[in-house]
């Protein structure tokens, strides 16, 4: 049943934002941390469990899958919300404020990548210096 | 006309699912017939609703957009958060748990360097328009990682409210640059995997903006992006007040 889906979605959406308010709370800032996230991972774990018990019914994954497809137009409808009258009338300074950060993040990105690559060689044991 | 206009308002959440499915197949449409589909429907459809919220903005006066006209108020539940992250939730169906494991701790760093490297970006351009004062700093600083975090940090360290509207347009100017910016950078920055992308989302950690722009990038990668990106705010409104403040006070006194 596409319902089924639909509350698997809405109990890893509960539980991780309740665990994003708690771990907001436990450290001391007012905000979610990471309430998505924890969400995230949640979906992922019931997706690779109910696969391994073999409980795979599409209409099930249906209610989840209609979610996802629905969410580039979820977006649009953010992106027509946002203040961007602010944005674009608030003067240089806040647009620079917002630009030179995003550059900045933006040339460390391929450094990081570079650097942090899996090295698949080692990872398969194709090449280990005998001592 | 008046009643046309109740009316709308009374069913506002499916006149905006009917709204964004006209608009996106208008996207659709042009992708197809001026772009040749080199720029994706869907990013021209972002594009469009920021051109309406700013539309929106300037004849309502209000901050939330298209969504402050009465007729188009469904927009603002639609695009809200509750239903934004409960898309964001159901995209990591499509996501690998292995991937993200691997990935986990590179997450962790560049949340940690997005964080740093946007409050020092910022910091730099407030200096340069001549502030001096650690408080206000900071809170511009703050603005600088994410519209959240700016003010948070500057209700907390006590900034005037000129610093802290400040600090939300540079914040909101974030979302919007990341949303526009990520297809046109993407293929420079190499994303077009899940590893950078988690580093990607990490890095410059407003969610609007990187779930926008991944979403116009490749929505593959959505998921990834968006995992480490929900961590951002709230490191971000952890770290801005406490110890960045605290640095700031010893370098600029105060």
């Amino acid at each position: 049943m596409i319902i089924y889906g639909v509350a698997i979605l809405a109990f890893c959406y509960v539980m991780g934002q309740l665990a994003g308010e708690l771990l907001g709370q436990l450290i001391g800032v007012d905000a979610n941390v990471g309430g998505v996230g924890f969400a995230m991972l949640l979906l992922i774990l019931f997706n690779d469990w109910f696969t391994q018990k073999g409980y795979t019914d599409r209409l099930t994954e249906g209610g989840i899958q209609f979610w996802s497809q629905m969410y580039i137009p979820i977006v649009v409808a953010m992106s027509a919300t946002q203040n961007v009258k602010v944005a674009v009338s608030s003067g240089l300074i806040a647009v620079l404020a917002g630009v030179v950060p995003v550059l900045l993040c933006g040339a460390v990105i391929p450094l990081l990548a570079k650097l942090t690559t899996p090295k698949t060689t080692e990872q398969h044991g194709a090449y280990r210096p005998v001592s | 006309m008046e009643l046309i206009g109740r009316f709308l308002e009374k069913n506002g959440l499916i006149v905006a699912f009917l709204l964004v499915g006209l608009l996106m197949y208008l996207s659709e449409i042009l992708s197809r017939r001026l772009t040749n589909r080199k720029i994706p429907g869907s990013a021209i459809a972002i594009l469009a609703g920021l051109t309406l919220a700013y539309w929106g903005g300037l004849y309502s006066g209000g901050e939330k957009g298209v969504a402050d006209l009465k007729i188009f108020s469904g927009f603002g539940l639609m695009g809200g958060a509750m239903f934004r992250d409960f898309a964001i939730v159901s995209t990591a169906m499509g996501a690998s748990f292995t991937v993200m494991r691997q990935t986990g701790w590179v997450g962790a760093l560049s949340l940690f360097l997005g964080i740093v490297l946007s409050f020092v970006g910022g910091v730099a351009v407030g200096l340069l328009w001549g502030y001096t004062d650690a408080v206000s700093l900071t809170t511009i600083g703050a603005g600088a990682c994410t519209y959240i975090v700016g003010p948070v940090t500057g209700a907390a360290i006590g900034a005037s409210s000129d610093v802290m509207a400040l600090s939300i347009a540079a914040g909101v100017v974030k979302a919007v640059v990341v949303t526009i910016g990520t297809p046109l950078m993407a293929r420079s920055i190499g994303l077009n995997n899940p590893h950078t992308a988690m580093i990607f989302g990490g890095l410059m950690g407003t969610t609007s903006g990187v779930s926008a722009g991944l979403a116009a990038t490749d929505p593959k990668l959505v998921p990834y992006g968006a995992l480490t990106a929900t961590f951002y705010t709230g490191l971000g409104c952890l770290a801005c007040p406490s110890v960045l403040y605290l640095l700031m006070r010893l370098v600029f006194g105060g």
